[in-house]
């Protein structure tokens, strides 16, 4: 027990005294709950609208109206015809172009039915989408109103109320905080570990541990307890931060977080010993690695849900550790579940720990 | 010449070490082949749990008509809300649909009825995309039911405002298209600022470059022999990369081809330029490679790469000015989506330019053959 | 004489915040000498030969190699001079060919000279059948024998060795010594260091460091005489003993 505290005290020292690597491991996640909390957000706004209108009626100018209070759009301008209002489009002074066609009053009036083009610019796809979405929002209440004034009595009307459960405001951060943590603890767990015992190869320092009357074992763990602190300390940095700065709720148990964070931990780091058995050199260790955080940012269902990707991919997703982890995050911080909804999560890291630790410390034995 | 000498070196050491010719080939392969595939937040598949308290032919139609609907998969009707919320605690439903005890009889009699559609909003955008085609759905079932009841009279006819959305550039609004251009972008971010600089630190942590700093080679023949050996790589997969695009999804510049170049080896520049300067600064591997991820973090997640920078809040725009992450982003996706000539990126490229300048000069001020 | 001076140093000093590592040092070194600089660990010896190389800057006094001041002409300096560093500093996962090659090149040898002087090398250092093979896999005693040649490759005005014989069994020495003379035979001008005091009987003049100052220099014979020491070993003690840091 005494060996393996002056070993941990060791390695400690190690980090400490690279100041610039410690400031850079404690601040990481405080920029990167900054990015995800206030940067990162697929939020739709400023939609610069410019309007041609071939009808030039009481009509029109009402929908022009309506749309130039809302808060989402913004008008930029008219275009006398359609080719003018594709050009704005083109050199980038509108998202979106309102056509109104010559008879859109008179259809209106008469039939009750008029259409309306929308010109969009669809580089950006889902931005294109969503913009599309608002203004037919928009344009049905619109309509609504119309028929109001016009004096239609409904008959089968069937209205929505929508409630958005957990996340009231639909704030993107309630989405991607979790997957950051699953993100920055693989990182500094796997990549630092695996970087760090590497050296110890390189340098040749390792040989002389193992060749001390040290059980490999307590070296193994020596290496591990500082980065898990660590990880643990921006576990904690990132919940306060994101509690008191984003005011996220912690609506589920903080124990049984703080238990299926240890075993994702658990798993980061013997990913990370088990890198440093198989490589020779810290550039090797590293873009392996590296390899590893970007499966993590893609198959995670940080930003991009899991139940999209192909039935294939979906089952290649189910082996990265972050899936889980941020799968359970989210129900435990954000929907606030009870403990038995994430049995399945636990489980899986829990298998994935055992293999994977008992993998490392085998192949580790074998090569050293 | 003497650089010549350097470069052989650098290529032979690349060549010989077992993990990097195997990413140059991989990455480019694995990222431009899986990525698009599962990066969409496209929603097509919705599981919902239905409260049905009204038991009626007319809520019951309903309850089909969601479940028939190609986006939705029901998976139970539950008699209390609170059963029905379970499923969205277990993960096995996103979406609840509860019907009111008198739903048939509100839309026969008052011709209005509600219907309470709760999502799980965790991720917003899911959320309301699904409570939106829930919406749609409720609209269709409505105007079948005035269809059938023959109410075809103008005085029950609502207005209708048709809108017919057309989408320029990218007309099918396809998201991989959208993240094909990105992904290269990724790649050479990864390939040369991360590589340049951890070679650096290795010669320094081997003692290597003190046989390089003891001879008259001069710093930027010297940190040329470093660039330019990563640049051929980072163009090489790049070009992989293009072809890759092409072979599996069809996709192809509509701008030319060369424009892609000319930025890909500016922004080369800047990023390797950054790697070196990193590496100079830095004494260990750890050291070198956290800070450079720490870059990467913020260059790829404020460049615009998988949400706009109209999004942000008006500070972080003003910052993303800095990123050469952002410029050669938005390059490569106006190449890619629009039929357009140099005049259309030459923002961009003289903002990479002067960056790379910038970044130049310091990474070889910043590098010293003798210590103080 | 005077013309011949290759090394002359005045005063160098080095110091890294409160600690002086190099204090006050002067002494000069004619072409062809073989220069031992001697110390124990920690004398200051890598320190004043680093600022020597052009690698370290002083912090006051002068130095001219070559014929070039080293604060001021550090690159002119480094065309001049060869060096062989403590820790084995080459390419290990470069071939022993493509070693010498890459350092041809950057001394700016021709493509021609490059390829004569590998072969006559290779020929020297029984080599040749190694020649395609991984300097990492070389053992120890050769890695450091390649080290020398490649310091001298380009023929430079003076060399510089920074404990060139550490680990090396003493065949190994005996003959990394007998290379040192067919380049000082040549007009090269050798500065070594060591803590090997039979290596200290090679040497033309032996300079003792101790806390960074120059405590004896003089040819080993004088030295023996001087402090009534039977072997160079003795000499050492007696000047090591002095020594408050170490």
């Amino acid at each position: 027990m005494n060996q393996l505290h002056s070993f941990v005290v060791k390695e400690f020292r190690h980090i400490f005294r690279d100041v610039r690597t410690m400031m850079i491991l404690l601040v990481l996640p405080v920029v990167m709950v900054l990015l995800f909390g206030y940067v990162i957000t697929p939020e739709v706004k400023d939609i610069r609208l410019a309007v041609v209108d071939l009808s030039r009626d009481d009509l029109t100018q009402q929908v022009v109206d309506r749309f130039a209070q809302n808060r989402y759009f913004h008008l930029t301008g008219t275009a006398g015809n359609p080719t003018q209002g594709r050009a704005m489009l083109e050199n980038g002074q509108a998202d979106m172009v309102l056509v109104f066609g010559e008879h859109f009053a008179e259809q209106l009036v008469h039939s009750r039915e008029a259409s309306v083009q929308l010109l969009l610019d669809g580089s950006e796809p889902n931005q294109a989408a969503a913009r599309a979405a608002y203004a037919q929002q928009l344009l049905l209440a619109v309509a609504q109103e119309l028929s109001a004034t016009m004096g239609v009595e409904p008959r089968f009307q069937i209205q929505p109320v929508t409630h958005a459960l957990f996340n009231p405001h639909l704030r993107s951060e309630f989405n991607f905080v979790p997957g950051n943590m699953g993100m920055i603890l693989m990182l500094i767990c796997a990549m630092m570990t695996s970087v760090s015992i590497v050296r110890e190869k390189e340098m040749g320092t390792m040989e002389v541990l193992l060749a001390s009357p040290l059980p490999p074992l307590v070296i193994i763990i020596a290496k591990l307890v500082p980065y898990f602190v660590i990880s643990f300390i921006n576990l904690v940095t990132i919940l306060v931060l994101c509690k008191y700065l984003l005011a996220l709720p912690f609506a589920g148990s903080l124990w049984a977080f703080m238990g299926i964070s240890v075993i994702y931990l658990v798993v980061s780091l013997a990913l990370g010993l088990l890198i440093s058995t198989l490589v020779r050199t810290q550039l090797a260790a590293m873009i392996l690695s590296l390899l590893l955080i970007i499966p993590t940012i893609y198959f995670s269902g940080m930003t991009f849900p899991i139940e999209s990707m192909p039935v294939m991919y979906q089952h290649v997703a189910s082996f990265i550790p972050a899936r889980w982890y941020v799968a359970a995050v989210r129900k435990l911080m954000i929907q606030g579940v009870e403990v038995q909804h994430v049995a399945r999560e636990t489980l899986v890291l829990a298998t994935m720990a055992l293999v994977l630790v008992s993998l490392s410390l085998a192949t580790f034995k074998k090569r050293l | 010449m003497v650089l010549g000498y350097l470069i052989s070196k650098e290529f032979k050491q690349m060549m010989r070490n077992i993990v990097l010719p195997v990413i140059f080939v991989l990455l480019p392969i694995s990222v431009i082949n899986v990525v698009p595939r599962i990066a969409t937040q496209e929603i097509k598949h919705i599981n919902f749990s239905v409260v049905d308290n009204d038991h009626s032919p007319l809520s019951e139609r309903l309850v089909h008509k969601l479940a028939a609907s190609p986006n939705f998969h029901l998976v139970g009707t539950f008699a209390s809300y609170g059963q029905a919320s379970a499923t969205i605690d277990g993960g096995q439903a996103d979406l609840i649909v509860e019907i009111q005890p008198d739903f048939e009889r509100q839309l026969v009699v008052d011709g209005t009825a509600q219907v309470a559609v709760a999502t799980n909003s965790v991720n917003g955008m899911k959320g309301s995309l699904s409570s939106g085609y829930v919406t749609q759905i409720l609209a269709d079932y409505s105007a079948q039911l005035r269809d059938e009841a023959g109410l075809d009279a103008s005085n029950t006819r609502l207005a209708r405002l048709n809108v017919e959305p057309r989408y320029l550039y990218n007309t099918t609004l396809d998201y991989k298209l959208y993240m094909v251009p990105a992904l290269m972008a990724m790649i050479l971010i990864l390939i040369c600022a991360f590589l340049p600089a951890l070679n650096i630190v290795g010669e320094k942590e081997k003692g290597t470059i003190e046989q390089i700093n003891v001879s008259p080679i001069s710093k930027s023949q010297f940190v040329l022999s470093k660039l330019i050996p990563y640049t051929v790589v980072g163009l090489f997969m790049l070009t992989m990369a293009i072809a890759l695009a092409w072979l599996i999804y069809g996709y192809w510049p509509s701008g030319s081809v060369w424009l892609i170049y000319v930025m890909a080896i500016a922004f080369v520049l800047v990023m390797s330029s950054l790697g070196l300067i990193v590496s100079n600064y830095s004494s260990t591997t750890q050291q070198a490679a956290l800070l450079i991820f720490f870059f990467m973090m913020i260059f790829m997640h404020m460049s615009g790469m998988l949400t706009p920078i109209v999004s942000m809040p008006r500070w972080s725009q003003t910052l993303t000015l800095v990123n050469p992450m952002r410029y050669f982003m938005e390059a490569m996706r106006v190449i890619y989506l629009k039929p357009v000539g140099f005049a259309a990126v030459q923002e961009q490229f003289l903002r990479l330019c002067i960056m790379a300048a910038v970044l130049w000069t310091w990474a070889i001020a910043s590098y010293r053959k003798t210590q103080a | 004489m005077n013309d011949n001076i290759v090394i002359r140093v005045e005063g160098l000093t080095k110091q890294f915040g409160n600690f002086v590592a190099v204090n006050h040092i002067s002494f000069d070194v004619s072409q062809g000498e073989i220069f031992g600089f001697l110390g124990a660990n920690g004398a200051g010896k890598t320190t004043a030969m680093r600022m020597l190389c052009g690698l370290s800057v002083p912090t006051s006094g002068h130095a001219t190699v070559a014929g070039y001041d080293v604060e001021r002409q550090p690159e002119l300096v480094k065309r001049n001079i060869g060096y062989m560093s403590q820790k084995f500093a080459l390419y290990d996962d470069l071939t022993v060919t493509e070693n010498l090659r890459l350092f041809g090149g950057i001394y700016r040898m021709s493509r021609r000279d490059i390829k004569l002087k590998t072969r006559q090398l290779l020929t020297e250092l029984n080599l040749t059948n190694e020649r395609n093979a991984m300097v990492r896999s070389l053992p120890l005693g050769w890695k450091q024998k390649l080290a020398f040649s490649l310091a001298i490759f380009h023929e430079p005005k003076i060399v510089f060795l920074d404990e060139p014989t550490g680990g090396v069994d003493p065949i190994t020495r005996r003959q990394f010594w007998e290379m040192i003379y067919r380049a000082a035979d040549r007009g090269i001008t050798v500065f070594v260091t060591t803590h090997y005091m039979d290596e200290a009987e090679y040497c033309d003049r032996v300079s003792i460091m101790v806390d960074g100052h120059i405590k004896a220099l003089d040819t080993p014979a004088m030295l023996k005489q001087m402090f009534n020491a039977p072997t160079m070993y003795d000499v050492f003690l007696a000047l090591a003993r002095q020594a408050t840091r170490g």
